[in-house]
C-alpha cells in the first residue's frame, strides 16, 4: 500500500507496455515495423461516400474481446476502450502485474482520451429511430461518456487507486503520464496505468477532416505522412492505443520488474493563443521546463520523437523550437511518419514507440523525408532507420488549444 | 403469434444476448436466476424484447415474471392486445 504522506521524492521508473497500432499489434510487431520504415496508412473505403476530402488513415480493427471479458464487461465499451484494454492488458502482463495483485494493491488508470464521436453518434441513431430512450440499452451510457477508457478498464482490472481520464486533445495521452509521473514522484500513489486511446471512424474526424489540414494521396497512402518533409501536405489521421505501467522504483525493484525506463522530467505549458495554430514561445517553454526537472543538458537527450505531424505550420515551429533548444546534432524523428497522427493517444504512443527504439538500439526512421525545407535542415532528422545505442529520449506532444508536453525518459540506472 | 412460436423466439433472443446455452431456458426455470439479471441487465431485456417480439414490458409486468413460462404467457398476452 502506498504511503499517502509524501516525505521524500520517489523515482518514477516503466515496467510495462502496451500497443494496439496501425504498425503493429503489440511490441514485437510494432518494432519490426519501426526498424523497417513500415507504414500503417491505408485507404478506407468510408471515407469518401461520408464526404471526406482524405480518404486515407492509419487503421486498426475492432478486436473481438468475446471469450475474453463476459457480456458485461463488453456491452460498455466502444473503440476507445477495446483499443486501450486489449493495450493495458499487454502492458500488465509485461509489468507482472494480474489482478489478483491489483485487487489488493492500490493500482490507479490515467487515460488520455478525448472523443467517443462513433458511440456517441450510434445512439444518438437509435433514439432516432426509436424515438424513446428506454431502447438505447444499458451499455451506451458508458461507451458515449469521455471517460469510457477508464470506467471499463478500472472494473476489469479492479483498480483501487487514482482514477480519471485526461482530455488534452493531442497532448492527451503525455499529459496522462506526466501527471502520473508526478503523483508517483509525490509518494502518493505506488504505480499506474497511462496511456492515450483514439477511435477511428468516420464521426470522430470529419470535422477535422473539414479544415483541410489532411494530406491527400489515394494512390499511395504509405507516401501522405511526410513530416518536416518540404513538399508536406498535412496530417493523416489515425488511432489506437498505447498503455505504459509506470510505478516507484521502490514497488518496481520490491516486485522484481523489468525496469524499461525511468522517466526523469515532465514540462508542459498552454500557448494562451490561438486555438489551432502552434506558438513557439509555448513549447520553448515546455522543453526547458522538462530539462529543468530533468536536470539535464540539451546535449544529454540523444533523440527527440517530434510531435511533428506533417503540416507545413507545425512541423516548421517546432524545428524552429528543436534548433533553439538543441541545437542542430540531437537525432530527430517523428514517427507519425509511419503511424499517421494517433492524437489523443499519440503522447502515450510515441513515449512507447521511443522505449522500444532505446531498448532495442536503434532510432526509427522518419519516412518520406526527402527534402528538407529552410527550418528542417537546420535539425538532424534521422530519414534511415540507425543503428545506435542511446540512453535518453525526449518526446513532444503539442495540441489544439496550444496544450503543449514534453517528458524525457532515460534509460535506468541504479 | 402462437405461445410455441414465442418460445422458439425467445429462446434465440435470449441465449444471443445474454450469452447463455439455449438449453438452460426451459420454462419452469427462473428467469433473473437463469440469466444472471443484475439491474442494467433489465434495461437490455427491455430492448432485445422489443426488437424481437414487438412489445415493450414495464417494471411491473417484471415484477409478475419469476419463471421463464411466465415470460411467456406475458408475451402471448401483450401480443395478442397489439
Amino acid at each position: 500500500m502506498a504511503d499517502y504522506i509524501a516525505r521524500m521524492e520517489h523515482r518514477v521508473v516503466i515496467t510495462g507496455i502496451g500497443l494496439y497500432s496501425s504498425i503493429g499489434i503489440g511490441k514485437d510487431a510494432v518494432i519490426d515495423s519501426l526498424r523497417n520504415g513500415r507504414s500503417g496508412v491505408v485507404y478506407v473505403d468510408d471515407r469518401k461516400p461520408f464526404g471526406f476530402k482524405s480518404c486515407i488513415s492509419g487503421m486498426v480493427a475492432d478486436p473481438d474481446l468475446k471469450g475474453d471479458l463476459s457480456r458485461r464487461q463488453r456491452i460498455g465499451m466502444h473503440q476507445p476502450a477495446m483499443f486501450s484494454y486489449v493495450a493495458a492488458k499487454e502492458a500488465l502482463n509485461q509489468a507482472g502485474l494480474d489482478i489478483e495483485f491489483l485487487e489488493k494493491n492500490d493500482t490507479g488508470i490515467i487515460f488520455g482520451n478525448d472523443s467517443t464521436a462513433g458511440a456517441v453518434i450510434a445512439t444518438i441513431d437509435k433514439v432516432r429511430l426509436k424515438k424513446d430512450t428506454s431502447l438505447i440499452g444499458s451499455g451506451d451510457i458508458f461507451q458515449n461518456m469521455n471517460c469510457t477508457v477508464n470506467m471499463n478498464l478500472s472494473t476489469i482490472f479492479k483498480l483501487k487507486g487514482i482514477n480519471f481520464t485526461l482530455s488534452a486533445a493531442c497532448a492527451s495521452g503525455s499529459h496522462s503520464i506526466g501527471i502520473g509521473y508526478l503523483l508517483i514522484k509525490q509518494g502518493l500513489q505506488d504505480r499506474i496505468i497511462c496511456g492515450g486511446a483514439q477511435e477511428i471512424n468516420p464521426y470522430a474526424m470529419g470535422s477535422f477532416d473539414g479544415l483541410g489540414v489532411f494530406a491527400i494521396n489515394d494512390e499511395a497512402p504509405h507516401k501522405a505522412s511526410r513530416p518536416f518533409d518540404k513538399n508536406r501536405a498535412g496530417l493523416v489521421p489515425s488511432g489506437g492505443a498505447a498503455a505504459l505501467i509506470i510505478e516507484s522504483l521502490e514497488s518496481a525493484q520490491k516486485r522484481g520488474a523489468e525496469i524499461l525506463g525511468e522517466i526523469v522530467g515532465y514540462g508542459f505549458s498552454s500557448n494562451g493563443d490561438h486555438i489551432s495554430n502552434p506558438n513557439i514561445e509555448g513549447q520553448l517553454k515546455s522543453l526547458r521546463m522538462a530539462l529543468r526537472q530533468s536536470n539535464l543538458k540539451p546535449s544529454d537527450i540523444d533523440y527527440i520523437n517530434a510531435h511533428a505531424t506533417s503540416t507545413p505550420v507545425g512541423d516548421s515551429v517546432e524545428a524552429q523550437a528543436i534548433n533553439e533548444v538543441f541545437g542542430s546534432e540531437t537525432h530527430v524523428s517523428s514517427t507519425k511518419s509511419m503511424t499517421g497522427h494517433e492524437c489523443w493517444m499519440a503522447g502515450a504512443s510515441e513515449i512507447a514507440y521511443s522505449l522500444l527504439m532505446m531498448k532495442n538500439d536503434f532510432i526509427a526512421p522518419n519516412i518520406n523525408y526527402d527534402t528538407p525545407d529552410e527550418f528542417s535542415q537546420n535539425i538532424n532528422i534521422v530519414s534511415k532507420m540507425l543503428n545506435k545505442k542511446f540512453d535518453c529520449f525526449l518526446s513532444n506532444s503539442f495540441g489544439f488549444g496550444g496544450t503543449n508536453s514534453s517528458i524525457i525518459v532515460k534509460k535506468f540506472v541504479t | 403469434m402462437t405461445k410455441d412460436k414465442i418460445t422458439q423466439t425467445t429462446i434465440k433472443f435470449l441465449s444471443e444476448e445474454f450469452e447463455i446455452n439455449p438449453q438452460e431456458i426451459i420454462p419452469e426455470n427462473n428467469l433473473k436466476e437463469t440469466l444472471d439479471l443484475d439491474s442494467l441487465d433489465y434495461v437490455d431485456l427491455v430492448v432485445v424484447i422489443e426488437e424481437n417480439l414487438g412489445f415493450q414490458p414495464t417494471r411491473e409486468d417484471f415484477e409478475q415474471v419469476v419463471s421463464f413460462d411466465d415470460f411467456y404467457n406475458l408475451a402471448e398476452k401483450r401480443i395478442s392486445k397489439s
